[in-house]
């Protein structure tokens, strides 16, 4: 029998996958990491992408992830995804509407659209697509 | 017949008032369910980054970060949750009861405080006392999203890192039934893990990809993140919750208010009837 490893696959709204994998195969910031159990301990930040578990020799998930952390230890997998769309600037901009908010209290917030949101919207449509063309290919 | 008028019109408009709070409780029900679902749903998250951040804490790391260091407290940041309208029974004065007294006790050990509150009840009522408010956020509705309380966080995070506050807690009411709330308070800064995992004992550290720092600050960020969120949808569950049960009881109020007007109105109606019965035969004998 091979080896497996128990995976995770939370995002802040819900439970995504969870079982045992043989492999899985990830997004990770430094590039695509294959990990199989007994993996040393390990922390990443994932990037857009599509998340692979292999079940048995024949079946595996994908799962699109729009980043995220990968945690491993030696029997454990646990994958962190992230679902909002998140960049610093965003979050500059939220600190700033909070401080305004709280001096002047007042509810009024402009919808502003800048250029780092677009660009991560972007990139996760790619990365959408891209999954989705995989899986296309595989099916056909 | 113009006997008990002004009780007839109290019965009607304690009516109407049984009418609002009844339809408040029916509603309050449903939204308790999508709130409850939504706090379930948050919950596999929270637990999962949890039990990495236990996983942290018995590493060995080269790299220290901050937020994981206790230091000397001079002053601490609070974030209070609370709800953004009343009429959810002591709901939200409990919290502050129970804030207040965490205050109180940091003022006797000559500790500073600065307040961010989330809902309008909590900024109405810390905005009058004499506290420091560093940030608010108010009407996020039933379905909040991360990104709306993101501000406030990094407001107080920013504020850990250049050493302005050396604790963060985070004060919201925690969902034990329907029947009950309780108000918690939690530090979430600097981390500290309770129960210690024994397979991980030994000496070993995590392979960080790109480096330490920049996982860590991402880890640890989304840790305090998911732990505010998550008291925030659990307030939210809270707050449905009381308010069903309060308005449970003013309806029950109402129906018992009405029942001993009425029997006050049939009364004086009796009475009434009975004079003027009187009054015609005292008159007919007359004749």
């Amino acid at each position: 029998m091979t080896m497996t490893v128990h995976v995770d696959i939370v995002s802040a709204e819900k439970e995504i996958f969870s079982g045992l994998a043989e492999m899985i195969f990830a997004p990770a910031e430094m590039g695509e990491l294959g990990i199989s159990p007994r993996h040393a301990p390990l922390i990443t930040k994932l990037n857009p992408g599509e998340v692979r578990v292999k079940v048995s020799e024949s079946e595996s998930y994908p799962f699109y992830i729009s980043g995220g952390l990968l945690e491993v230890q030696p029997h454990l997998v646990t994958i962190l995804a992230d679902t909002a769309v998140r960049a610093a600037d965003i979050d500059e901009a939220a600190v700033l509407e909070a401080k305004v908010k709280a001096e002047e209290a007042l509810s009024d917030s402009s919808g502003k659209i800048d250029y780092a949101t677009a660009q991560s919207q972007l990139q996760q449509a790619v990365m959408q697509l891209r999954t989705l063309d995989r899986l296309r290919k595989r099916g056909g | 017949m113009a006997v008990g008028k002004e009780i007839r019109t109290k019965i009607a408009s304690i009516k109407n008032t049984q009418k609002i709070t009844r339809a408040m409780e029916m509603v309050a029900a449903s939204k308790m369910r999508k709130t409850k679902d939504r706090m379930q749903a948050t919950r596999p998250y929270s637990v999962k980054i949890g039990q990495i951040i236990k996983h942290l804490a018995q590493a060995n790391p080269e790299y220290k970060h901050t937020f994981l260091v206790p230091r000397e407290v001079k002053r601490v940041g609070v974030i209070v949750v609370s709800s953004d309208r009343g009429l959810c029974g002591g709901l939200n004065s409990n919290l502050f009861r129970k804030t207040l007294a965490e205050l109180m006790q940091w003022e006797n050990t000559n500790v500073e405080v600065d307040i961010c509150t989330i809902g309008s009840k909590a900024f109405g009522f810390f905005g009058n006392l004499k506290v420091n408010l560093v940030g608010q956020v108010s009407k996020l509705g039933d379905a909040p999203h991360l990104h709306d309380i993101v501000g406030i966080i990094k407001i107080m995070l920013d504020a850990y890192e250049v050493g302005t506050i050396d604790q963060l807690y985070v004060v919201s009411n925690e969902f034990v039934n329907t029947m009950t709330q309780r108000p918690t308070i939690e530090q979430l800064l600097p981390v500290v893990a309770h129960e210690l995992d024994e397979n991980l004992s030994g000496h070993w550290d995590y392979i960080y990809e790109p480096d330490a720092k920049e996982v860590l600050d991402h880890l640890l960020t989304r840790f305090i993140e998911s732990k505010v969120y998550q008291g925030l949808v659990e307030n939210n569950a809270c707050e449905q919750a009381a308010r069903m049960v309060a308005m449970k009881s003013a309806s029950d109020n109402a129906g018992n208010l009405i029942g001993e007007l009425q029997l006050i109105y049939n009364k004086a109606r009796q009475a009434a009837i009975t004079q003027e019965i009187s009054e015609i035969v005292a008159g007919a004998a007359a004749v």
